[in-house]
């Protein structure tokens, strides 16, 4: 009981640059994935991805 | 930690995707293939009685091609390319690509909540939500409103760029609004929110596309509409399970 307390404490008290690293490696990725379906020019992509660029209201054509 | 930002942004982020895709069917789909009918069609403005010039009207260099669909592809066989058959198909692929997006979307949430450091839960997750609804759709919807197939519109990349600009300092002006403890802060991120407007969006050299206007202004509010239920639901996801996953 005592480890699992002294455990979340840890978690809780993460500083902020133990905090940053995965944060911006989501933070990337998720840019990267929002690139792909929303902004990426081959014709393709832009093909499959057309109406979810539409409806979410990313530049299109 | 990272293995768990991942998993609650993967699971918000197929909820609310698959969520928006059954919305979409019933808001913005209808619309879009409506206005499809109307691409590359003279302006309804125009009401038949005038001639289309498609130079004076600055329809030029494939500014408005209509990228799928059997309709417009005519006899250029060597410039098409696969797109999706309309139907099943097409509507996979849409759900597939809102998925991916929601995902992506979810990512940066999570980051950013995790970031931030403070207890969240489902009520606070949709506050976020809101966030991220004005960051990528209310805010860039001022200068380049949401855009139905047919639309006229400037140069794409312009457009993407400045809808890049957009969410990053609306993102940033939201962040000193709400989340800094210094009393000038406000003023500043109130400017930031202003400056991409101030600066403002490419605009198209002319108006009068083929959509109908009274379609138009349906679609705007109808993916405006979609998007804010989708990022009141994408919060609302990513904070619920932030807190089961225990993640602040």
């Amino acid at each position: 009981m005592t480890v699992h307390t002294e455990n979340t404490q840890q978690a809780v008290h993460a500083t902020v640059a133990e905090r940053a690293a995965p944060a911006v490696l989501a933070l990337m990725f998720g840019a990267f994935l929002v690139f792909g379906t929303g902004f990426a020019h081959p014709q393709t992509i832009h093909n499959a991805a057309h109406d979810t660029r539409h409806a979410f209201s990313f530049p299109c054509h | 930690m990272t293995g768990r930002i991942f998993a609650v942004a993967l699971l918000a982020g197929l909820a609310a995707g698959l969520a928006v895709s059954v919305l979409q069917h019933f808001t913005t789909t209808p619309i879009i293939l409506h206005a499809e009918t109307f691409e590359g069609k003279p302006a309804a403005s125009l009401g038949g009685h005038a001639q289309l010039d498609l130079t004076a009207r600055g329809l030029t260099g494939g500014r408005l091609y209509l990228a799928h669909g059997a309709a417009d592809h005519g006899s250029n066989a060597e410039a098409q390319t696969w797109s999706p058959e309309d139907g099943l198909e097409r509507t996979l692929f849409t759900s597939l690509t809102n998925v991916l997006t929601a995902i992506g979307f979810a990512l940066v949430l999570t980051a950013v909540m995790f970031m931030r450091g403070r207890p969240v839960d489902g009520r606070q997750g949709v506050i976020w939500g809101m966030a991220g609804f004005a960051v990528v759709s209310l805010a860039p919807a001022l200068g380049l409103p949401p855009e139905v197939p047919g639309a006229m519109a400037a140069e794409l990349t312009g457009r993407q760029e400045w809808w890049v600009l957009c969410a990053v300092l609306t993102a940033g002006g939201l962040g000193l609004m709400f989340l800094s403890a210094q009393r000038w802060m406000p003023w500043a991120g109130a400017a930031m929110l202003a400056l991409p407007h101030v600066l403002g969006a490419p605009q198209a050299d002319a108006m009068g596309g083929a959509v109908p206007p009274e379609l138009a202004a349906h679609f705007v509010a109808a993916s405006l509409v979609t998007a804010a239920a989708f990022w009141a639901f994408l919060g609302f996801a990513t904070g619920t399970l932030a807190k089961r996953f225990k993640l602040t």
